[in-house]
């Protein structure tokens, strides 16, 4: 069987050795120079203090010490910590919850529901600098289309973007608009494993669509709930482009959308008013965010890989 | 018995009948504000600001005229044509070259070059960019399409491998033998037999990798400065900043940087599902 290949190997041993590494090569190249030595290099600058491009020396946790305890970083931190918890929270609820209840109506493949699946998924699509400006103008407060359709019922001009108890759910509004179908077909394919069988015997023991959703459905796509979580989570943490469009650099008005990502791009590349640039304090700010995301992601997919098992 | 089946075929079309709505209710909520903004597109300032819900009076192209002679546009959408097609198309070519030796050879260190490539999957690259623009600096590839198409092609391997690999292992393996007994070359059996093969796996690939590509704006806006290399997202928002108080003009920008994407994707919207979806869906 394998004589051909052996005999190939065995005359020219390092004619194969040659072909295989030349094939391995490239994408090792670029992955070391542009992923593997980028990333130890994050862990590493984080601890030097410095001077435009160029790290001037070694400061210990000095910067950690900075963004996290000493004012006003720590303020702006904390702040927009908060803020990104915000967010995954009312994604959690707003944005997956509405998910699984379409994936549910999906799930009947009743007549048109192929072009629900297209027209849900459409804004996927788009890049978040379209949508969020797109947005952006609807939520103008004279002549939004938001304000404009709710002056015909008679409701006055708000300042969605101005206000700072408004601006934030306006952004994660115009988020989830954005990226609903994700969550919607990913649990859609899970509700499509679970078998037909299982759902014909619960329907003739009297299961209703109540009981089917919450009792035979919800527990067995556990695994898809799981990466849904997940990728929320990451997706929460590492928010960048919607709030940059909408509220700009400072997550305008007074710091009420600031979220880690903003900060920590102000940081290290300087904001447009201030034009400070500290390389190592946003190192700082990209190892806790590392820390943050890969940490919850390990604990949680345990968590939720015992709960999959229980069931 | 049957008053019992009839009520319940009626509850069962009332529940359709609700289910229907909701999707309707959903689709217009996608769908509208995306009409509105091809509409807006063909309509003047005092149009959209006196009656944003009607249809335009005309269907003039001059803001269209516009966008086309006053600004960068055409070059943003060029550079982000030419960026995302270099970029998947290297993804493609690596991709395939390391995950062909990985799944069809058998030799030393084999998986852990495969757990190499899949620990990559795992890293937010864009956590890593200030020590990656030091990087680009001191090669020299800061402001220029090689630095931010270098990115992405790091960005797209590992997941691509990944792919590949799976998708590689399971061709037979008595095409490659009796090729080889015929006196192939490797190259020629890769090439001409094994390739043609994992043509639907290479479809997926390039869409898993082109959509966020052609999308993106934080690697641009970190990356890049000179207006005559800025992609289309990046290029937006200089647009934006121009035009900020003509809102026909920043519409028909809008909806014209929205244009390519959706065509292509109402082409091939299962490809694009599957694409995007794709790692989260087993």
């Amino acid at each position: 069987m394998n004589i051909g290949r052996r005999h190939t190997a065995k005359a020219f041993p390092w004619r194969r050795s040659l072909w295989i590494a030349s094939l391995l090569t490239p994408a090792l190249v670029v992955m070391v120079l542009f992923v593997l030595w980028p990333l130890l290099s994050a862990f590493r600058l984080a601890f030097y203090e410095f001077n435009g491009l160029q790290p001037t020396g070694f400061v210990g946790f000095e910067n950690f010490r900075k963004v996290l305890f000493e004012t006003p970083y720590s303020d702006w931190t904390y702040n927009a910590l908060k803020h990104n918890i915000i967010a995954f929270v009312a994604l959690m609820v707003f944005e997956n919850g509405t998910a699984f209840l379409l994936a549910y109506a999906l799930l009947k493949a009743l007549p048109g529901h192929r072009i629900h699946q297209v027209i849900v998924f459409l804004p996927v699509v788009l890049s978040a600098v379209i949508v969020g400006f797109l947005w952006k103008l609807f939520l103008h407060p004279l002549f939004g289309l938001v304000n404009q359709t709710l002056a015909l019922v008679g409701i006055g001009a708000i300042p969605w973007l101005g206000n700072e108890s408004t601006a934030l759910g306006s952004i994660l509004f115009a988020n989830i608009w954005h990226w609903l179908g994700f969550p919607t077909l990913v649990l859609l394919a899970g509700m499509q494993r679970v078998s037909k069988e299982v759902i014909e015997a619960a329907r003739l023991d009297g299961a209703g669509d109540y009981v089917l959703m919450t009792r035979i459905i919800w527990p067995l796509i556990a695994p898809s709930v799981t990466i849904v979580t997940i990728l929320t989570f990451i997706g929460s943490f590492n928010w960048f482009e919607i709030p940059y469009v909408m509220a700009g650099l400072t997550g305008s008005p007074g710091g009420a959308t600031d979220v880690l990502g903003l900060y920590f791009y102000r940081t290290a590349f300087g904001s447009t008013t201030t034009g400070i640039q500290d390389f190592g304090q946003g190192s700082a700010l990209a190892v806790m965010m590392f820390i943050i995301v890969a940490g919850v992601t390990a604990i949680a997919l345990r968590y939720l890989r015992r709960r999959e098992i229980e069931l | 018995m049957s008053t019992t089946a009839g009520s319940r075929d009626r509850g069962e079309l009332l529940k359709n009948g609700a289910i229907q709505l909701m999707l309707a209710l959903n689709a217009v909520i996608m769908i509208y504000p995306l009409f509105v903004m091809v509409i807006s597109s063909f309509k003047t300032n005092a149009e959209i600001f006196s009656s944003p819900f009607a249809m335009p009076s005309s269907f003039s192209l001059t803001n269209a005229e516009r966008v086309w002679t006053e600004t960068n546009f055409v070059r943003y959408l060029a550079n982000s044509v030419g960026i995302t097609t270099v970029a998947v198309a290297l993804i493609l070519l690596f991709s395939t070259m390391a995950a062909y030796a990985i799944a069809r050879y058998r030799f030393r260190l084999s998986a852990l070059v495969l757990m190499f490539f899949l620990s990559g999957m795992t890293v937010p690259l864009k956590l890593a960019i200030i020590p990656l623009f030091i990087q680009l600096d001191t090669l020299g590839l800061v402001d220029s399409y090689a630095g931010l198409v270098l990115v992405y092609v790091a960005m797209g391997i590992p997941s691509a491998v990944f792919i590949m690999t799976g998708f590689l292992r399971t061709l037979p393996r008595e095409l490659e033998e009796s090729a080889r007994m015929d006196g192939a070359s490797e190259f020629r059996i890769m090439r001409s037999i094994m390739l043609p093969l994992a043509r639907p796996a290479l479809v997926i690939v390039a869409i898993q990798n082109a959509v966020p590509i052609w999308n993106d704006f934080f690697f641009p806006l970190v990356l890049i400065t000179s207006d005559n290399l800025k992609t289309l997202p990046q290029g937006l928002t200089v647009f934006v900043g121009e035009f900020t108080t003509d809102w026909g003009v920043l519409f028909t920008g809008l909806t014209l940087a929205a244009l390519p994407i959706t065509l292509v994707y109402i082409v091939l919207s299962k490809q694009f599902i599957s694409g995007i979806t794709q790692g989260a869906v087993k």
